[in-house]
């Protein structure tokens, strides 16, 4: 069923891209809550968050894949509320691919701030 | 079917050798789109069906109710309504399991346009299984020997699972998703192309998929599980979307679609 200026193939593929987005955010959402609730156990300083990431290889890669999934998932999930809301078409489309870009680049900025 | 061993309820008139109970207070749904709840007093019955309310008010008090109904056994799938806010089968829905107190409320099916009363035009409902390929297409011919299908067979359990479906419209109803996507295909549709995908005779499966696939088809389902719940003859069309959401997402992924 073609409802909009996507073709079906792509609606579909978005569909599981939400669907595995979904679940590596499950998985990063856990691991970062666990961080957080062990690394404050002395108290919360800039000092320590920066000392725990910075230079590190796997903090940058965890916040990363973070941030992708985060890019991914939510303006797949706004197109599905804008389409019930009888927003749709490729301008609804467009709108959110920028909204995508504009997520990523504003996480890998904050992720690169505390690796870097 | 469980039978309870209490007897059944009596009031003080049933008591007094009368036939009914205590009167009903019936508010029926007249007009169109636009109408207004007509409120009827119905003697109240033992194991009295809402459809029995209903013909009790079309043929003692008000022959213009527009209504529709046939075989008054739950075959046929044709006098579904919405009864105190809730979509079901008005032939096998007892008076007793639904009133609020001695008070019901009948109104049309929701999300199809209604003609008049509590008559609603169900012809987009069964657009839309054409739409979604639910039409068995086979390759065999008259000349060719029976398919076998084994009735242990994975696909034909899941046919099994779905195939009782009648057509009532009630899961459509009260699909909350087909409210806010007038397009969505519907449970009843999907169950019924999930039904045939499972179909080892038939030669469609790569048209159905893609006739069930994306943004008004199968992956609008949000799971609610309305259908699921309201369903009268216990079918889950959520599992049977679910299953679609799996075939379509292999085959777009193989580029099959």
């Amino acid at each position: 069923m073609n409802s909009g200026a996507s073709s079906v193939r792509t609606q579909v593929l978005l569909w599981g891209a939400q669907r595995v987005s979904a679940a590596l955010l499950a998985l990063c959402v856990v691991v970062h809550l666990i961080t957080i609730i062990y690394a404050v156990r002395n108290g919360l300083s800039a000092a320590e968050i920066l000392g725990r990431t910075r230079g590190s290889f796997a903090w940058g890669a965890f916040y990363a894949l973070f941030v992708a999934a985060v890019a991914v998932h939510a303006p797949i999930g706004m197109r599905n509320i804008f389409a019930e809301m009888g927003l749709r078409g490729r301008g609804v489309d467009m709108l959110l691919v920028v909204l995508a870009v504009l997520l990523a680049l504003w996480g890998l900025r904050a992720v690169w701030a505390v690796v870097g | 079917m469980v039978f309870s061993a209490k007897p059944p309820r009596l009031r003080a008139s049933a008591v007094k050798g009368l036939t009914f109970m205590t009167t009903l207070k019936v508010k029926i749904w007249r007009g169109t789109e636009s109408g207004q709840f007509q409120t009827y007093d119905v003697p109240r019955l033992e194991s009295q069906t809402v459809l029995d309310v209903v013909t009790y008010v079309q043929r003692r008090l008000d022959p213009s109710l527009a209504y529709r109904f046939a075989c008054r056994v739950g075959v046929c799938g044709s006098c579904a309504m919405t009864v105190n806010g809730v979509s079901r089968w008005t032939c096998r829905t007892h008076v007793d399991k639904v009133a609020a107190g001695d008070t019901l409320e009948i109104a049309p099916l929701r999300n199809l346009p209604v003609i008049r009363d509590l008559a609603t035009d169900m012809t987009e409902f069964f657009d839309k299984w054409a739409k979604a390929r639910g039409r068995f297409t086979g390759a065999h011919t008259r000349k060719d020997d029976f398919a076998t299908v084994k009735p242990e067979s994975k696909e034909r359990k899941r046919v099994d699972a779905g195939i009782e479906c009648i057509g009532c419209g009630v899961c459509y109803s009260a699909c909350e998703v087909v409210t806010w996507k007038p397009d969505y295909l519907g449970p009843a549709a999907l169950n019924r192309a999930w039904t045939l995908a499972n179909d080892v005779r038939d030669v469609a499966q790569q048209e159905r998929l893609a006739a069930v696939a994306g943004d008004a088809g199968c992956h609008a389902c949000h799971t609610h599980l309305n259908c699921t719940e309201r369903c009268p003859k216990g079918i889950s069309p959520t599992a049977g979307i679910a299953g679609l959401k799996r075939l379509v997402l292999k085959a777009a992924m193989k580029g099959e679609l």
